[in-house]
């Protein structure tokens, strides 16, 4: 039943992009606070609804966005396999392997978008794109990554409590 | 009798005395005296009263404390409640001074019809310029309807639902609006790019425009009604080998701070998609 607390949370999280997160751009560039929070669920122990959580996110933003919505849908399943192939490898230290997905979850996303625009024939010059919207992206991302994760991981601990040890 | 005498002698010496005594100090006669006595007095009632001060502030600073502390906390109190009812005026002033200038804008514009709306996001693609505002279908928005401010044009409706839209810049890299320069009387093309500048083109080598033409909606092709501001010219690219000069072109709205808009709703777009020859 605590499971159905991840539609306030999604719902919520894209609201927090398209209204706050979306304005505050670095250069051009702007976090991405779902790919982020979806990354940190996807870590976080004993979760098993990363997929389902992936495919609600990528759906509801292609749903808002203007990009073609496989992208997001795309992009958000591969952060999601990102981080279930890291977390059994870097399970020692998680806020590295967030960092890891968060990184090559926002490169993928972006230069997914990147490509897809341009194959739809929009503009889009490449070496200004990376410069002023893939590394602020990225750096914003790795900045919102550490207190994400920690709220994810509490979230987690309410829907999926730790056995207690006698 | 001889007491009589004697006492009222006594009395007249003794007024004779005082009454000399205050001529002298009158005259200034006792100056330096009377100074040093004063001054001494005044330094002995200054030394008691600094000390009965220092007594009763030690005796009474602990509860004058206490009460000013609980007053500076309630006075805290009051001015952050001030500060947040000023905050909140001012927001109210400046959404009042947008929703002025909207509505001089409207009246001054009357052959159109238009529908405010607050914008309420920004995609989540930074690659891509659309803001969402918060009417949709139910308040009659179609598809292809232009939006703009009172400075001038903003976009278009690019998709529907039914409390809600979403809106396409003129900056955005998609974005393509037939124009005309006002001074030079000619058309072209305006698109938007991925940073947000606005650029013409397919303008004619040999028309001389300048810096600073003002950049008005054509009409043409049925995307937006003619005559809306654009931006105006603010550098010129002609190179000889091209077969169109090129120009960058200064937006009259301030995109980032985009919060209500008027949606033009009587105008309905012409979709000539079907005439254009396929590629």
């Amino acid at each position: 039943m605590r499971n159905l607390i991840a539609i306030p949370v999604i719902i919520l999280s894209v609201q927090l992009q398209l209204s706050i997160v979306s304005r505050v751009p670095l250069l051009s560039g702007t976090a991405d606070l779902p790919l982020v929070m979806l990354a940190a669920w996807a870590l976080q122990d004993g979760v098993e609804t990363s997929w389902h959580w992936a495919l609600a996110v990528g759906v509801l933003v292609g749903f808002v966005s203007a990009i073609p919505f496989f992208v997001p849908i795309a992009s958000y399943l591969f952060v999601v396999f990102i981080a279930q192939l890291l977390v059994s490898r870097v399970w020692q230290t998680p806020l590295l392997a967030m960092f890891i997905v968060s990184l090559i979850g926002t490169l993928f996303l972006n230069l997914f978008s990147l490509g897809t625009l341009r194959l739809f024939g929009i503009p889009m010059p490449i070496s200004e794109s990376i410069g002023l919207f893939v590394l602020p992206g990225t750096l914003l991302n790795l900045l919102l990554a550490i207190p994400v994760f920690a709220i994810m991981r509490d979230l987690a601990r309410w829907v999926y409590p730790l056995p207690e040890i006698e | 009798m001889r007491n009589l005498l004697s006492r009222t002698l006594q009395t007249t010496i003794i007024f004779l005395v005082v009454g000399g005594v205050l001529a002298l100090a009158l005259g200034g006669y006792f100056g330096p005296v009377s100074n040093a006595v004063s001054q001494s007095l005044v330094n002995l009632q200054t030394w008691f009263s600094s000390r009965f001060v220092a007594v009763q502030d030690m005796l009474t600073a602990p509860r004058d404390v206490a009460s000013l502390r609980q007053r500076n906390a309630e006075l805290e109190a009051e001015v952050a409640e001030l500060q947040a009812q000023v905050i909140q005026l001012q927001q109210q002033v400046g959404e009042t001074e947008i929703l002025a200038a909207l509505v001089d804008f409207s009246r001054a514009n009357p052959e159109n019809t238009y529908l405010a709306a607050a914008v309420i996001g920004k995609d989540p693609s930074p690659f891509l310029h659309y803001v969402i505002i918060n009417r949709g279908s139910n308040d009659g928005i179609l598809r292809g309807m232009p939006v703009v401010t009172n400075q001038g044009l903003v976009g278009r409706v690019d998709a529907v639902i039914a409390d809600a839209s979403r809106v396409q810049l003129i900056t955005d890299p998609a974005s393509n609006v037939n124009v005309r320069l006002q001074n030079a009387e000619t058309e072209a093309s305006l698109v938007g790019s991925v940073t947000g500048d606005l650029s013409l083109d397919l303008i004619p080598q040999d028309l001389t425009i300048e810096e600073g033409d003002l950049v008005l909606t054509s009409g043409l092709g049925g995307g937006y009604p003619p005559d809306l501001i654009v931006g105006q010219v603010v550098n010129i690219r002609t190179r000889e080998s091209d077969l169109f000069q090129q120009a960058t072109v200064q937006p009259v709205v301030d995109f980032n701070r985009l919060q209500i808009v008027l949606i033009i709703v009587n105008f309905t777009p012409v979709d000539i998609s079907p005439l254009q020859p396929a590629p």
